[in-house]
């Protein structure tokens, strides 16, 4: 950051960080993991067949890595997406956006812990980390990361995602 | 998937499986229906060069899903996915080469579990790597 540049971060947005949004409901439905592992390529049949999920221990049939759920859709309304309004609904001067980075991380044998199978209702619970200005070869940028927070049904954690969003 | 690779057997430093891709235009539309990623530079061409790209890229969601499909398919029936996660730097193409790669960079026991850590990325045929990321995966043990 220079002197010449004014920051992009208000204090709307500094008083932001660490506040938790409001919650997203995610459904896991067998269509949706079928539909996820067919568009990535998985061949193993826990991602499309609840018999061979349950004989390897699972629920039902297993979400595939990085299925996290499908948000509900309401006609005129946002996607539901968690961290929506993370970092996008701020103004800042920047029209464009990339998705920086994705880590996710999995809870599956945890004593709080539990896999995503098809049938689970999902709360994602999301916050911004932090906001950082930078010059890259794009030009200046704001770029926002996020934490998002997956619970099941019977309260068990599933999830944790952190995400980087790039606007310049 | 292959046979189940065991935590005795991982070396540091050694490379597990390659994954190659080739992300056909269809398979961009499906990963926009599994995903519900609608955004048009991933599928429509006149809208994509609009924002001043060369053409459609491939969705950097896809390609970390790619690195999850290594990393599942590498641990096997009785291992576990715990982490995995990359930046997107780079752009892919679609129908070209996108190889998912992944190198043991440390092994550890820790509460009972046998831990490994690994370097993953995607990378394209001239080798630039697109995806740079880490994983955390269980696997089972002989004894």
């Amino acid at each position: 950051m220079t002197q010449a540049k004014p920051s992009v971060i208000t204090e709307e947005m500094r008083a932001a960080i660490g506040a938790e949004g409001p919650p997203a409901v995610l459904e896991v439905e067998k269509t949706n993991c079928r539909m996820y592992a067919r568009s990535v390529g998985h061949t193993d049949p826990i991602f499309y067949d609840e018999a061979a999920a349950k004989g390897r221990g699972y629920r039902g049939i297993a979400a595939p890595p990085g299925f996290l759920g499908t948000p509900t859709f309401r006609p005129g309304g946002g996607s539901g997406a968690p961290g929506e309004a993370g970092g996008r609904n701020f103004s800042v001067p920047y029209k464009r956006i990339l998705n920086g980075g994705t880590d996710y991380e999995y809870f599956p044998d945890a004593p709080d812990g539990d896999v995503i199978c098809a049938g689970d209702t999902i709360t994602a619970r999301s916050s911004i980390l932090s906001f950082e200005e930078t010059e890259g070869s794009l030009g200046p940028m704001l770029i926002t990361k996020r934490q998002t927070t997956y619970t099941n049904q019977n309260g068990k954690l599933v999830a944790k995602m952190d995400g980087t969003l790039i606007q310049y | 998937m292959a046979e189940q690779v065991y935590f005795e057997d991982i070396e540091v430093g050694a490379e597990i499986p390659q994954l190659k891709k080739n992300c056909s235009t269809q398979q961009l539309v499906l990963w926009a229906a599994g995903s519900g990623d609608f955004y048009q530079i991933h599928y429509d061409k006149d809208f994509a060069q609009k924002t001043g790209l060369p053409g459609l890229i491939v969705h950097g969601a896809l390609k970390n899903a790619f690195l999850g499909q290594l990393l599942h398919d590498w641990a096997g029936e009785n291992g576990q996915v715990r982490k995995f996660g990359c930046a997107y730097r780079g752009m892919d193409d679609p129908n070209q080469d996108i190889l998912c790669r992944g190198v043991v960079t440390k092994k550890y026991q820790e509460s009972g579990k046998n831990l490994v850590e690994l370097d993953v990325w995607t990378e394209k045929p001239d080798g630039k790597k697109t995806s740079p990321g880490t994983a955390l995966v269980a696997l089972p043990s002989k004894s």
